[in-house]
C-alpha cells in the first residue's frame, strides 16, 4: 500500500494532550505552521460534557469510557524478565488517554512544582552520603538542568494552566502560608490557594503538633474567575467533586480543551487533525534526519505528513513506541545495561490512612481538583536520608476530592468484605473517614524497562510496548517509613481507629493507582544514558523533540504534570530561540 | 420506577439466571433496617444491562490471543467476556448446588446460599471452567457498582445507596461557599436519571436544586 504524501509543514505534533497543545501553541505564535495529529477523537465544549450526565461515577471512572480503546492499542506487562508479558486487557493501574486534550483532560489538576534537588539528585546525594549509598542496580541520574534556568518556565505554565497557591518562597524569602521547602519563585501563583476544607484543618492542627509546616497545596482547578496567558477564560471550582478521571462541565478544571485549544484553535498557521494515528517517525537515506510522521486517517488510508521538525507528545508509552519502532536512538539492553530506549522507566511509590471519627461527621463529596493540605518535610533531601537508609521521599497530604459513592467508602480494619455488617459499616462511615497519603518517589532501577513485546500487536499490525516492572528495596523501605509518619499524623488526630494501606511488594496492574508513568526516553547530558538532550532533543536525529514524562530519569515525589508542561513550554521556547535561527543539535 | 416495565424486564439474562441472581445479591447487600438490599434497589436489571452493553462484551478491552492464566499481578487474563463468565458459571453453580443438596441456588434455603456464596469467595468449589473466586468477584464488583451508580443504569432504585451513605448525588452550586464548612450537609439526593426527566428543577448553571433534610438529633 503506498501511502498518500501531503504537503509539508513546518512542525508535525503527535498527540494533543498537555506536551501537544502547548508545543502546537507557542510554535503556530512563532508563526510556524503546525499540524497536530491526535488518534482520539475531537470534542464539542457544549456537547460532549455537558450536566448532569458528567456527573457519572460509573461511565468516568469505573469504565474509563473516554480513556484509551484497549481494544486498539494496550501495552503488555511482566514484573520482571523471567515471566511472560500479557496484554493489560482492562484499564487497571493507570488510564492513558486518547482523545483531544489528551490523557491531561481528566487529570487531577494537582499541579506541583518539583523541588530543585529533584533535578540533581545523583550529585546531590552523593556529595551528601557518598556513591556507594545509592542501590548499585538503580540508574539515578541528574537531569542536566538548572533550576535558575527552568523557573521561568514553570512560572509560564503556572500562568497557562492557572494555578493556584501561596508561594512559599520567594525569591529566596520564607513567606508565612506557602511550602517553605519549595524551590525558589520569582513570583507568586497566578490564582490564590485552595480555601482549607474541615478535613485540612485536622491534619494542620495534627501536623503543626508534631512541628510540620503545614500549607494548602497547588491546585489547577480555578480558586477564582481567571483569564490565562492566552486570554482564554475559567470559571471558579464549584467544588463539585467528580472531578480527577472526569472532565469538568463547568470548565474550571485547566487542562488543554479548558487552557489552550479555545487559543489555539484561532491560530491560523495551526491544524488539527483528530482520529489520525500515527505509526512512525520516518528518516531520510542518512538516518540522521527525520522527514516527517507517516498515520493512518480515519478512513484507514496510510498517509504521509512531511514536516521540518517533529514534536513527539504522545504520552511517555508512545512516545518511547514511536522511537523504537522508528528506531531513533539505540534500544536498551538490560543484560549489558547499554541502549537508551526504554530504559529509566519508573511510576510512583504511595500508600495511605484512612482515619476513622465516630464522633465527627464531613461532607466528603464537597472538594475537587485536588484541594489539599500537606506538609513537605519528608520530601526532597529537607530531612537526613543518613539514619535511614534510603534515598527518596514523599509529600505527605490529606486531600478532598469528593468522595464518590463506588470507590470511595472505607470500611475499618475487620469489617466483613459484603454482607449486613459491611452494610452498616459503609453507612457508619462514609461521612466519617478521612485520609491521610503519602505521594512518593520512584526510583529507576537496571531491570525495569520498556521494549517491544515479541509476540502482541495493536490493532494496526504493530508490536504492542511490553513494561518490565516492579518495586524495588529502597523504595519499599522508604515508603514504609512515609506510611509510618502517616500514622503518626493520623494518631495525633485521634481518631476512633484507622486503616493503612500501600501498594505491596510486587507492582500490580489491578486497581487504580496513578497515570504517573515516567521515563524511557529520559533527558541528560550524556548521550550514553539518555535519549534526548537537556532541550528534549533527540542525540541521534535533531530535528526530532520527544516531550513528557518520559523525559524524567526518575520520579520525583510531586506528581508529573506541572513539569511535563514546564519543559512543554522550555523545549518550544528552546526551538524558537535556538533550533529555528541553526537547526541542528542545540548541545 | 416500578411502574416503567422496561425496568422489570431482561435484555440478556435467562430466568434462572435472574432468579440466581436474586437470591444471591440479596446476600451481599441484605435488606435491613438501614433500607432496601440489592435486589430491591434493582442490582440484578443493572447486571443485565450491563452484560448486554460494551462492558459484558469487552467492548474496550484488547481480546487478542495468546490466552494465559497470567500472574495475580497482570489482571483479567480471560478469554471469555462477563457476559460468558455469568453464563457458564451460574449453571455451573447450579449443577453443583443439584448434585449436592438436589436444587438450584435459588431453591436452597437461605443459610445454605450464604454458605455456598462463602465457599466460592474462598475458591472452595471446583466448578469445572472458572475459579469460583473469579466468578464471586465479578459479581461482588457488579453488585457494588449496581447499588451505587447513578440510577440511570437501573440499580440503586430510589437512590437506595445513596441515601444510605448521606451522598446527595448531584452537586449543587451551593456547594462553592461549603468548601471550608464544619456543618454537615444533608440533602434529598438528586441524579442524572432525576434531571433528564425533569423531575429535578436546575438552575441557570445547569446544578440540580437541592431539597435540605431536616435533621433534629443524632439519627
Ligand atoms: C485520572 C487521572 C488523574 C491524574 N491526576 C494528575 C494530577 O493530579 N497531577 C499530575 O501531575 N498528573 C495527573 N495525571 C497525569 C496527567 O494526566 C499526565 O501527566 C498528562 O496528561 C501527560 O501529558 P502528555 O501531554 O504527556 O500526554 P497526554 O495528555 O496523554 O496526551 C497524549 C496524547 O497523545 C495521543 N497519542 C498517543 N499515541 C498516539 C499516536 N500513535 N498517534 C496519535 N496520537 C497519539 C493520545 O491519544 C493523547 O491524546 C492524571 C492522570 C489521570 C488519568
Amino acid at each position: 500500500m503506498s501511502a498518500t504524501k501531503l504537503k509539508p509543514v513546518d512542525v508535525v505534533v503527535v498527540g494533543s494532550g498537555v506536551v501537544g497543545s502547548i508545543m502546537s501553541m507557542e510554535l503556530a505564535n512563532a508563526g510556524l505552521r503546525v499540524v497536530c495529529l491526535e488518534r482520539g477523537k475531537s470534542f464539542d465544549g457544549d456537547a460532549d460534557f455537558h450536566k448532569p450526565n458528567v456527573y457519572d461515577e460509573l461511565k468516568y471512572d469505573r469504565h474509563s469510557d473516554i480513556f484509551q480503546n484497549l481494544a486498539r492499542d494496550t501495552l503488555t506487562f511482566r514484573n520482571n524478565g523471567g515471566q511472560t508479558a500479557l496484554p493489560m486487557r482492562e484499564m487497571g493501574a493507570f488510564k492513558p488517554g486518547e482523545m483531544v486534550g489528551g490523557t491531561a483532560a481528566h487529570w487531577g489538576a494537582n499541579a506541583r512544582r518539583f523541588l530543585p534537588h529533584d533535578f540533581a539528585m545523583r550529585s546531590q546525594i552523593e556529595q551528601r552520603y557518598g556513591k556507594s549509598f545509592i542501590p548499585e542496580d538503580c540508574n539515578l541520574q541528574d537531569w542536566g538542568l538548572d533550576w535558575d534556568e527552568i523557573e521561568p518556565y514553570y512560572d509560564q505554565f503556572e500562568n497557562i494552566f492557572g494555578v493556584g497557591g501561596k508561594a512559599g518562597n520567594l525569591n529566596g524569602e520564607i513567606q508565612e502560608g506557602g511550602n517553605p521547602y519549595e524551590g525558589e519563585r520569582s513570583r507568586d501563583y497566578p490564582n490564590p490557594p485552595t480555601r482549607r476544607t474541615y478535613q485540612g484543618e485536622l491534619f494542620a492542627n495534627a501536623a503543626r503538633s508534631l512541628g510540620y509546616v503545614p500549607f494548602q497545596g497547588p491546585s489547577a482547578a480555578m480558586t477564582q474567575d481567571f483569564r490565562n496567558l492566552y486570554r482564554v477564560q475559567m470559571l471558579q471550582c464549584v467544588s463539585g467533586g467528580f472531578c480527577s478521571s472526569h472532565v469538568c462541565a463547568q470548565g474550571a478544571k485547566a487542562n488543554p480543551l479548558t487552557s489552550v485549544f479555545p487559543a489555539l484553535m484561532r491560530q491560523p498557521t495551526f491544524e488539527l487533525r483528530p482520529l489520525c494515528n500515527v505509526l512512525r517517525v520516518n528518516k531520510d537515506s542518512t538516518g540522521k534526519k527525520a522527514t516527517g510522521v507517516t498515520y493512518i486517517d480515519a478512513r484507514g488510508n496510510e498517509v504521509e505528513q512531511p514536516a521540518d521538525i517533529v514534536v513527539l507528545g504522545a504520552y511517555c508509552f508512545n512516545n518511547v513506541r514511536l522511537m523504537l519502532l522508528s528506531g531513533i536512538g539505540t534500544p536498551y539492553d538490560p543484560r549489558t545495561g547499554t541502549g537508551v530506549v526504554g530504559r529509566n522507566y519508573a511510576y510512583q511509590q504511595g500508600s495511605s490512612v484512612e482515619v476513622f471519627f465516630d464522633d465527627l461527621e464531613f461532607n466528603p463529596f464537597i472538594g475537587g481538583g485536588m484541594v489539599n493540605t500537606s506538609i513537605d518535610e519528608f520530601n526532597g533531601d529537607v530531612i537526613d536520608r543518613g539514619p535511614l537508609g534510603f534515598i527518596g521521599g514523599a509529600y505527605i497530604t490529606t486531600n478532598t476530592r469528593g468522595a464518590a459513592p463506588i470507590k470511595g467508602k472505607p470500611v475499618p480494619p475487620g469489617t466483613p468484605r459484603w454482607g449486613a455488617e459491611w452494610k452498616k459499616a459503609v453507612a457508619h462511615n462514609y461521612r466519617r473517614t478521612m485520609s491521610i497519603s503519602s505521594h512518593a518517589t520512584c526510583l529507576s532501577y537496571k531491570q525495569n524497562y520498556l521494549d517491544l513485546d515479541p509476540t502482541y500487536k495493536d490493532a494496526f499490525g504493530q508490536p504492542l510496548l511490553r513494561m518490565t516492572f516492579d518495586w524495588h528495596d529502597n523504595d519499599l523501605r522508604m515508603i514504609n517509613y512515609m506510611q509510618e509518619r502517616c500514622v503518626e499524623i493520623a494518631k495525633a488526630m485521634n481518631g476512633s481507629r484507622m486503616n493503612g494501606k500501600n501498594k505491596g511488594t510486587h507492582f500490580s496492574l489491578v486497581g487504580y493507582q496513578s497515570t504517573h508513568n515516567v521515563g524511557g526516553a529520559v533527558m541528560g547530558a550524556d548521550p550514553s544514558t539518555s535519549v534526548v538532550n537537556k532541550y528534549l532533543q533527540s542525540w541521534d536525529v535533531p530535528n526530532v523533540f520527544v516531550v513528557g514524562g518520559s523525559a524524567f530519569p526518575q520520579q520525583p515525589a510531586n506528581g508529573p504534570t506541572e513539569t511535563i508542561g514546564m519543559l512543554a513550554c522550555w523545549a518550544a521556547d528552546a526551538i524558537k530561540e535556538s533550533y529555528l535561527k541553526s537547526p541542528g543539535a542545540l548541545v | 420506577m416500578s411502574d416503567n416495565p422496561i425496568g422489570a424486564s431482561y435484555v440478556y439474562l435467562l430466568e434462572p439466571e435472574v432468579r440466581f441472581l436474586e437470591a444471591a445479591v440479596e446476600h451481599l447487600i441484605p435488606t435491613d433496617e438501614l433500607g432496601p438490599g440489592a435486589r430491591d434497589a434493582g442490582v440484578v436489571v443493572y447486571i443485565d444491562r450491563q452484560l448486554a452493553g460494551s462492558w459484558g462484551t469487552h467492548g474496550r478491552q484488547y481480546r487478542s490471543g495468546p490466552w494465559l492464566e497470567g500472574t495475580p499481578q497482570q489482571g483479567y487474563q480471560s478469554r471469555f467476556t462477563p457476559q460468558e463468565v455469568y453464563r457458564i458459571a451460574i449453571r455451573e453453580i447450579d449443577q453443583h448446588c443439584r448434585k449436592a443438596f438436589g436444587r438450584p441456588f435459588a431453591q436452597l434455603a437461605s443459610d445454605g446460599q450464604l454458605r455456598m456464596l462463602q465457599q466460592l469467595e474462598s475458591d472452595e468449589i471446583a466448578l469445572p471452567s472458572f475459579s469460583s473466586k473469579f466468578f464471586f468477584d465479578l459479581l461482588w464488583r457488579n453488585t457494588d457498582e449496581g447499588y451505587f451508580s447513578d440510577p440511570l443504569y437501573g440499580g440503586n432504585r430510589g437512590m437506595a445507596g445513596w441515601k444510605l451513605l448521606g451522598f446527595p448525588g448531584l452537586p449543587s452550586g451551593q456547594y462553592r461557599d461549603l468548601i471550608s464548612s464544619s456543618v454537615p450537609y444533608h440533602a434529598e439526593p438528586v441524579s442524572i436519571l432525576d434531571v433528564q426527566t425533569g423531575r429535578v428543577p436546575i438552575d441557570a448553571e445547569g446544578f440540580p436544586k437541592h431539597v435540605m433534610i431536616k435533621r433534629d438529633k443524632e439519627q
